[in-house]
């Protein structure tokens, strides 16, 4: 495959910069938060706070901002899933990480200008980007603005509803983020798929 | 013969003391009952002009009546009173009985008063309270030893309203806010401040402008959580420190080993109605507090799954490097 494919325009890549880089921040720091402890502590609590703040209200921003971009490039067209035979695709691509990989087979979704992602990677990225992140964002707004939370849940306390709902979404999008990168070391190189991230071609 | 008679009345004593006990009780309660009865119609003498911003009076140089008014400090309002600790109380079993008469006598104005360990010290009925020990830490307190005898126990427990409620009242959120408002009876409020030294109070709001999430915070923890060395004896405590060593450092209450159990929710923790599965489980019970909450399951669970993914990651990546892909 030596065709080059321009994938990646500026705004999409600073927006992936800007989202990567406040992801792990607001993991550090809200592993941090949840782990507080007298003896240990990876950040201080105080610092911990504010720098959890400003990440979270950074995400919000790109996050917002990539979708309004999105709508109005066209880049949203990527993330629509066409059910039909949508499954079908699902497991096809599964069946190449697991299986055919192994046993030097194509990628049975090559990345083309029509459809940058494969199924699988369409699918994650949907369901982080779409679900998972909106509920982590409103969730974290409402911690910053407790007044508003409903004080009781089924007689629980509304904020530890809302904490637990942050932090087993904001763990699950963790490990995505780890899935993510790692899938991403799949390529011609390992470094093939980041370089692209940053010079903006794929090849 | 005589054995069974004996018998028998070893059994008509056994049914009788408890008998007599609980005739001693009922009396005992009646009595009380009787004497809170008394005691309340005689209040009524009292406020009759003391329950109002306004009383009237026979005036016989002028021989009529004449209405007047009743500086605020002087009103006392019955409802609160009657919900007081010292409910049962007449007025004139703290007052000089002289009060009884209009206008007062003015050498009565130099009264000195009861302290509270005056009646409460080292006493049987109250040894819960540990009065003594109350009154030890209260005069090491900042207040104290700054201000000697005009900063006294009826500064903070007002002699007609204070009751009990970090022990009796259900809702934490009641509890903070009784407690607090104590507190900014004066910090808060320059007229019963300058009762004890003159000039300005500092603004609280400004000087706790490092508090993020402030009226939160004021809403869900007590001044003297951050204000007050814990001390394991009594429940309350009474030992208000300089401002430099107040509690600054976030993890005192955001942590698992939380401060907040050994003061505010001391009683509760005693009671034992924890949440099973939480760190810290009876704050549950009406708030959350990061870092102090966490729940033990979910914690395991996340690791887990940490774990699992991480070693699949791994063994795909070895997979790859094996078949050279
Ligand atoms: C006819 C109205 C009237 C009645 C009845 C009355 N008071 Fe007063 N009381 C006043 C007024 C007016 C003042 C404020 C002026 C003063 O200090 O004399 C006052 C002041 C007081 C003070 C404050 C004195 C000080 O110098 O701080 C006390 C204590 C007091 N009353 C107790 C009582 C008690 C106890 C009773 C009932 C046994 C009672 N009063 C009945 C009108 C009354
Ligand atoms: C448990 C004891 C106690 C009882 C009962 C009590 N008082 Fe007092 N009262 C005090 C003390 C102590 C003070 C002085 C308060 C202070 O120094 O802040 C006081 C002060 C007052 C004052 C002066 C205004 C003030 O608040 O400082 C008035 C008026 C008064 N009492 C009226 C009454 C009346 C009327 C009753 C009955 C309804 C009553 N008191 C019952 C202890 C008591
Ligand atoms: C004149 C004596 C007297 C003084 C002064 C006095 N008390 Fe009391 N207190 C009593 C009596 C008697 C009771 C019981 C009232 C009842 O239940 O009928 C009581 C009840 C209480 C209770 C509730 C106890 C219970 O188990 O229900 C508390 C708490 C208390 N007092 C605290 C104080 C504090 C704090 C002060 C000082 C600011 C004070 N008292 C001053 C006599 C006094
Ligand atoms: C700076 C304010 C302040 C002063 C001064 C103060 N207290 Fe208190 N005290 C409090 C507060 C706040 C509470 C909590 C009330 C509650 O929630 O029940 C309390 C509670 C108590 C209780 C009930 C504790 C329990 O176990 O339920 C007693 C008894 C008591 N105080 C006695 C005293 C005595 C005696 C003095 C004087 C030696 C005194 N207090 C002085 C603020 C004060
Ligand atoms: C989270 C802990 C915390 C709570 C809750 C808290 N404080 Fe403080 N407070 C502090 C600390 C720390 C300082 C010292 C601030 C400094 O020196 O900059 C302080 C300072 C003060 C001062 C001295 C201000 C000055 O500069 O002269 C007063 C008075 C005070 N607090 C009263 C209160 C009152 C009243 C409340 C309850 C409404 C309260 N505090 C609640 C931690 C707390
Ligand atoms: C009767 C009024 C009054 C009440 C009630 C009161 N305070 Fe104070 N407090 C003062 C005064 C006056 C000072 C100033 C002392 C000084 O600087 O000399 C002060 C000082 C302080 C300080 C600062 C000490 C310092 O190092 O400068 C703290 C902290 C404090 N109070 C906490 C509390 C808390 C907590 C409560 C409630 C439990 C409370 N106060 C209730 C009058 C009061
Ligand atoms: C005296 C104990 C105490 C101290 C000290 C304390 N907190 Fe808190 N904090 C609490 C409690 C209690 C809550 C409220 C929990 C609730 O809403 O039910 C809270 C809530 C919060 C919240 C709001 C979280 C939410 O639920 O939305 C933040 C943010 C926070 N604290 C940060 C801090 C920071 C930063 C510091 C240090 C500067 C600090 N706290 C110091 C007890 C404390
Ligand atoms: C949880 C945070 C992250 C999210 C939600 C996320 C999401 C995404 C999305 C949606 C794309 C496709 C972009 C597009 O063309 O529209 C993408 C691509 C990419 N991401 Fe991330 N990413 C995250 C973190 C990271 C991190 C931390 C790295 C690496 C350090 C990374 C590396 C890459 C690379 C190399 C690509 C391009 C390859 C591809 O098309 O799959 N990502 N990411």
């Amino acid at each position: 495959m030596s065709t080059r494919l321009y994938l990646y325009p500026v705004a999409i890549r600073v927006w992936h910069m800007v989202n990567a880089l406040m992801f792990l921040l607001l993991i550090v720091t809200g592993l941090s938060l949840q782990y507080s402890s007298k003896d240990l502590e990876i950040v201080g609590f105080n610092l911990a706070i504010t720098l959890h703040n400003i990440g979270g209200i950074t995400l919000t921003a790109s996050y917002l901002i990539f979708i309004i971009g999105g709508i109005v490039s066209g880049n949203m067209k990527h993330y629509k899933i066409k059910y039909k035979g949508f499954w079908n695709r699902l497991y096809k691509q599964g069946r190449f990480y697991i299986y055919g990989i192994f046993k030097h087979e194509d990628t049975p979704f090559p990345t083309s200008e029509n459809m940058k992602f494969n199924p699988l990677q369409q699918f994650s990225y949907v369901l982080a980007l779409f679900i998972g992140l909106p509920i982590v964002i409103l969730t974290g707004w409402a911690y910053l603005f407790p007044e508003i939370v409903i004080l009781k849940i089924f007689n629980l306390s509304g904020l530890l509803v809302n904490d637990l709902v942050h932090i087993t979404i904001g763990f699950i999008l963790s490990i995505f983020m780890f899935i993510h990168i790692y899938l991403c070391t799949i390529g011609p190189s390992v470094k093939n798929t980041f370089k692209s991230m940053i010079t903006g071609w794929h090849e | 013969m005589e054995r069974k008679l004996l018998k028998m009345f070893k059994i008509a004593i056994r049914g009788l003391v408890p008998l007599f006990m609980l005739f001693v009780i009922f009396s005992a309660s009646a009595q009380k009952e009787e004497r809170i009865k008394e005691n309340k119609k005689f209040n009524e003498r009292c406020f009759a002009c003391h329950k109002s911003s306004t009383y009237t009076y026979f005036n016989p140089e002028m021989d009529k009546k004449v209405r007047d008014k009743m500086c605020p400090d002087r009103v006392i309002y019955p409802d609160e009173y009657y919900q007081s600790n010292h409910y049962s109380f007449k007025c004139t079993d703290c007052h000089s009985e002289e009060y009884d008469s209009f206008p007062h006598p003015v050498y009565l104005r130099m009264e000195e008063k009861y302290a509270c360990i005056d009646c409460h010290g080292y006493d049987e009925d109250y040894a819960q309270y540990q009065f003594e020990q109350i009154e030890e830490e209260f005069l090491g307190s900042i207040h104290s030893t700054k201000h000697s005898e005009d900063f006294n126990c009826w500064m903070c427990h007002d002699a007609h309203t204070y009751r009990i409620a970090a022990r009796s009242v259900e809702l934490i959120k009641e509890i903070i806010e009784y407690d607090n408002l104590i507190c900014l009876s004066c910090h808060a409020n320059i007229e019963k401040y300058n009762l004890i030294m003159e000039g300005t109070n500092a603004n609280i709001l400004t000087t706790h402008g490092w508090l993020p999430n402030q009226a939160l915070h004021f809403k869900n923890v007590r001044c003297i959580e951050c204000h007050t060395a814990v001390n394991n004896d009594i429940l309350v405590a009474h030992l208000v420190q300089p401002k430099k060593d107040a509690v600054h450092n976030c993890v005192e209450c955001h942590s698992a080993n939380s401060h907040l159990m050994a003061s505010l929710y001391k009683f509760r923790t005693i009671e034992t109605r924890s949440n099973v599965g939480f760190m810290n489980g009876v704050i549950l019970n009406e708030s959350f507090v990061i870092g102090a909450n966490r729940n033990v399951f979910l914690n395991k669970m996340s690791m887990g799954i940490f774990i699992l993914s991480i070693m699949a990651i791994l063994m795909h990546f070895i997979l790859r490097l094996i078949t050279k892909k």
